[in-house]
């Protein structure tokens, strides 16, 4: 009698264990399949992307597939030369050449500001710190006017000091908000080390501290990379002469200019402008998907 | 001591100095000139609530775009924060390749508000563009993505909707560091898959929900790229949203002072929505350690 109870108890886990892997297979192909049909909605666009702007402009809008079938550089080659007195590679120069001080000053003044924050003690800190959270729902369209008036008034107006400027004195809050985070996480036994050692503060912050937040610091580059990359109302609203303007200026203006029918190079410009932001973010997604997951972002 | 708190300052100084200079000036600034009719070549003329009598009153303009703003706001967040979420449940399993679908999925949001994929759109959404040969091999007749004021503001919340990647990796992160032994627990007692979720995830999430929430309106009310590049606020200023409007009375007509009365109508909304949120957050935002069920 027992034997029996025990036997069929057996038979019956079997089978509800099998029925069980059964449904987890089952659940799990479902889940893969709705992952895979989303990825393919997703980024199909982009694939397309890149393989219309090696289209001729007949056949762009002749089917849904990405293979070109009469691979052409045109888009490419009549792109670059767009239909000013510049190539594309100085829209490229430019948009660097607005990047790279913007990144550094971002760099410099938020560690600061983060670093006061985070570990020395002074009168109204909290009302401070407060103003970090403000400015980062604080939204920009309300200063815009009053700052405009401002950068016209010290003559800034079509140089790329505005777009620098403010950075350099931490007006990314949310970058402020991430490093603060990120240090208050961080023990402080080294820096205490270190100021037993004789380092002053200045020291300990460049030798013990800055090291340290290094992958925050990367995320905050790479972030703030990104984003004057893709800026377009910044550029738009203080830039007027062509020879400076960066990449997404460039690529309205060769909307604007351009013949109608010639899609290629719309999209082959596109395609070169969006090309700097994938492949950082590839090289370095680690820091994208932390530096989100750490602070939660824009975007 | 007192060197502590003059070093710390000292720190700070930079960042002091751009809160006073751009953020706190030019706030207060753009408070005066709404109250102002102001066209950069003569001094402001201070003219009481004129702008926004007239704003209110008589600007057919402003309703509309104040409406679409609101449509487009209350279309695309909701949307967008949902389909986040869903996804990032369903990469929560224990599934291979996490990883790759995770970074497939954040690509988009990547790029932006790039003009780039404005442009795309564009293409994509054109009547012989992809999106139109997609609905055709599945039988469905050409949809006028942009000609057609009905659809398209639609058209540019699917665009916004497109990049939910990064609300979806905080949304992933937050479901990753939910305790595995309440999921254990539940189960245990026989609670389905469904009742899990309503009952243990979600309210969970309900903080990084409400941090997502805020995060994407506040973004939402300042779209400009979109309708911009795309639709160029038409047609019939079916995408016409605010800070386009303001854009065109500030940079295109010069009326200052008019902008910045919509400047501010506009931070008012935002403003008060936020605090909506924050207040009705103590009903239904939940914080692990509170003794409150």
């Amino acid at each position: 009698m027992d034997i029996h109870a025990d036997m069929d108890m057996d038979g019956f886990n079997e089978a509800r264990a099998a029925r069980r892997a059964r449904l987890r297979a089952l659940s799990a192909a479902l889940r893969y399949l709705m992952l895979f049909t989303v990825g393919l909605v997703m980024l199909y666009p982009l694939i397309w992307l890149v393989g219309a702007s090696f289209k001729t402009n007949a056949e762009i809008f002749s089917g849904a597939g990405f293979i070109p079938r009469h691979p052409t550089l045109d888009g490419y080659i009549e792109g670059w030369r767009t239909s000013t007195p510049y190539t594309f590679g100085r829209f490229f120069w430019n948009s660097f050449l607005i990047i790279l001080p913007k990144v550094i000053g971002t760099a410099i003044s938020c560690t600061m500001a983060a670093y006061a924050f985070a570990r020395f003690d002074f009168p109204l800190k909290k009302v401070l710190f407060t103003s970090v959270i403000a400015i980062l729902l604080l939204p920009n369209v309300v200063t815009r006017i009053p700052q405009y008036m401002l950068f016209r008034d010290l003559g800034w107006l079509d140089s790329f000091l505005p777009l620098w400027v403010p950075s350099a004195f931490a007006g990314d809050a949310f970058f402020v908000f991430m490093l603060v985070q990120f240090l208050r996480s961080l023990p402080a036994d080294m820096e205490e080390a270190a100021r037993v050692d004789g380092a002053n503060s200045l020291q300990t912050l460049v030798y013990i501290v800055v090291p340290m937040l290094a992958p925050a610091l990367i995320s905050v580059c790479l972030f703030q990379f990104m984003w004057t990359m893709n800026d377009f109302l910044g550029p738009l609203i203080y830039l007027s002469s062509v020879e400076k303007y960066p990449v997404s200026l460039a690529l309205k203006l060769s909307i604007d200019t351009t013949e109608a029918f010639e899609w290629n190079r719309i999209l082959a410009m596109s395609v070169l402008t969006i090309t700097p932001a994938l492949v950082i973010f590839f090289a370095a997604q680690r820091y994208f998907i932390e530096g989100i997951s750490a602070g939660g972002v824009k975007g | 001591m007192k060197s502590q708190r003059a070093l710390g300052l000292a720190y700070l100084t930079p960042y002091v100095v751009g809160l006073l200079v751009f953020t706190m000036i030019p706030f207060v600034a753009s408070l005066y000139l709404s109250f102002t009719k102001y066209d950069l070549m003569s001094a402001p003329k201070w003219v009481g609530f004129d702008n926004f009598v007239k704003l209110f009153t008589r600007d057919r303009t402003f309703w509309k775009s104040l409406n679409v703003t609101l449509l487009y706001v209350f279309l695309t967040v909701p949307l967008k924060l949902a389909f986040a979420l869903f996804i990032a449940a369903i990469l929560n399993y224990r599934l291979r390749f996490i990883n790759f679908f995770r970074t497939a999925f954040y690509v988009p949001s990547i790029l932006g508000g790039s003009i780039a994929i404005a442009v795309l759109w564009r293409y994509i959404f054109a009547s012989e563009g992809l999106a139109n040969m997609a609905l055709d091999l599945v039988g469905l007749g050409p949809v006028d993505w942009f000609g057609d004021p009905g659809n398209a503001l639609f058209t540019i919340t699917l665009l916004r909707c497109w990049q939910f990647g990064s609300a979806m990796v905080i949304f992933l992160a937050a479901l990753q560091s939910i305790d595995k032994s309440l999921y254990e627990a539940a189960r245990i007692d026989g609670a389905s898959q469904t009742r899990i979720f309503f009952a243990i995830t979600l309210p969970l999430l309900t903080p990084v929900i409400f941090f997502n929430l805020i995060m994407q309106m506040v973004q939402a009310f300042q779209e400009f790229n979109g309708p911009y590049i795309i639709t160029q606020g038409g047609p019939l200023k079916a995408t016409y949203l605010l800070p386009l409007y303001i854009y065109e009375e500030a940079f295109k007509k010069f009326n200052m002072g008019y902008a910045s009365a919509i400047a501010w109508v506009l931070f008012v909304i935002i403003t008060v929505l936020t605090l909506v949120a924050f207040w009705s957050s103590k009903k239904w935002v939940y914080y692990a350690g509170d003794k409150r069920s």
